[in-house]
């Protein structure tokens, strides 16, 4: 056999030894992986309803809606929206802020049926460590003052929706006030799409 | 060579990042914190140890000309695995290691190890180079790791990636400094006769 030969088939044996292998334990990784992934989104969607009293499934309505949209971030948009026995009782916009410190400042907002904010929560970001990452739930209390606020309180029309240090009512993190302030605006720019398309958005079918 | 001493020369005469300055990119990366440290360590020691003990298990089928695509074959499939396993049973884990557990694939370390040891040794010896050369990467992972996690308590420049350059840096210059010393220690303690030689 020649050594070219010989060089092709031991590399094709030991490449179908190897997908062998990958394929083997995504077999018995597959379930538990999605299931894993599941729990992580429905997890991670928890502290933006905290407080709405619902018995609708958390992840069972979701909506896309398409661009161009007046939410904040490019793209399309996603809503998960729960219900109190068929009544609506909250939507959670997954959002981003683009005008962070750095990059993308993925955000949920949840949003009580009645327009007051039940919490919002940071699902991923690349701000910097120490200063703009206490927007995160984990590193300071910073997001719980959302929780309750609206449109007209603090009222936005009078600039309300802002950070203390632009005049607003919003607290700023210590030695950071690009984050914040991006995040004060994606989270208003989301309340006044709520207020516009409140009923839309409870009544749009679940897209499959 | 008994186990003692290759665990020894992992853990420090031979240590992958500390002497032979292999792996840095998840060594740099990764360490922000000692659970992240130890979490990459455990994944690239267990890979290490498979992909040493496949390489030399078949190292004698192996014509030479193919070695390298047979390395990148076994170690792609093997963090793959690991990758599938962690996001499976550690999804936190998994979450905050990122883009790193694929990215092992890249780890020159356990190339070179399948390079250097496992293709000219037996499978009992390359599984125990596999374990101890691992160990001495996830030691360094987790003491930079940790060291990092907690300096950067107090003060932010530990946390930030050049911070990972500082901390490496002193982790060196400590080995060095150490291994000076026990040298000069070495040859004051020698007896007169050979010292004048």
């Amino acid at each position: 056999m020649s050594r070219v030969l010989r060089s092709g088939l031991t590399l094709a044996a030991i490449a179908a030894v190897c997908t062998t292998l990958v394929a083997a334990t995504w077999h018995f990784t597959v379930e538990r992986i999605a299931a894993n992934e599941q729990a992580y989104l429905e997890q991670s969607l928890a502290p933006a309803v905290a407080g709405i009293d619902y018995n609708s499934g958390l992840l069972d309505s979701k909506l896309l809606i398409p661009q161009p949209h007046a939410l904040p971030g490019s793209g399309d948009a996603a809503v998960y929206r729960v219900y109190r026995d068929g009544e609506p009782a909250a939507a959670l916009f997954v959002v981003s802020a683009r005008d962070g410190y750095s990059g993308p400042i993925r955000l949920l907002v949840g949003i009580g049926a009645g327009g007051d904010i039940a919490g919002i929560h940071v699902l991923e970001h690349s701000e910097t460590p120490g200063l703009g990452d206490g927007i995160e739930a984990s590193k300071s209390d910073w997001a719980l003052q959302f929780a309750g606020k609206s449109l007209t309180n603090p009222v936005a029309a009078r600039g309300g929706w802002a950070i203390k240090p632009d005049g607003g009512e919003f607290d700023q993190l210590t030695g950071a006030s690009v984050t914040p302030r991006a995040v004060v605006k994606a989270v208003k720019q989301t309340l006044i799409y709520f207020a516009a398309n409140r009923d839309a958005v409870f009544a749009a079918e679940v897209q499959e | 060579m008994s186990f003692v001493k290759k665990l020894k020369s992992g853990l420090w005469d031979e240590n992958p990042g500390l002497v032979a300055l292999l792996g840095l990119c998840p060594l740099l990366a990764v360490t922000t914190t000692f659970r992240n440290g130890l979490g990459l360590g455990v994944a690239t020691l267990f890979v290490l140890t498979l992909s040493n003990a496949l390489v030399s298990a078949t190292r004698r089928w192996i014509l030479n000309e193919i070695r390298i695509p047979v390395y990148v074959l076994i170690i792609a499939s093997l963090v793959t695995c690991v990758e599938l396993i962690l996001k499976a049973w550690f999804p936190a884990l998994d979450r905050s290691l990122g883009i790193f557990v694929p990215l092992i694939v890249t780890n020159c370390a356990i190339v070179a190890r399948a390079e250097l040891f496992a293709s000219r040794n037996g499978i009992v010896d390359s599984i125990v180079d596999g374990i101890t050369m691992g160990l001495g990467f996830a030691a360094l992972l987790v003491v930079i790791g940790a060291f990092r996690e907690l300096v950067g308590t107090v003060w932010l420049l530990a946390i930030v990636p050049p911070g990972a350059f500082f901390s490496l840096a002193l982790a060196i210059a400590a080995k060095n400094h150490f291994d000076r010393k026990q040298q000069m220690h070495r040859r004051l303690n020698m007896p007169n006769s050979l010292r004048q030689s």
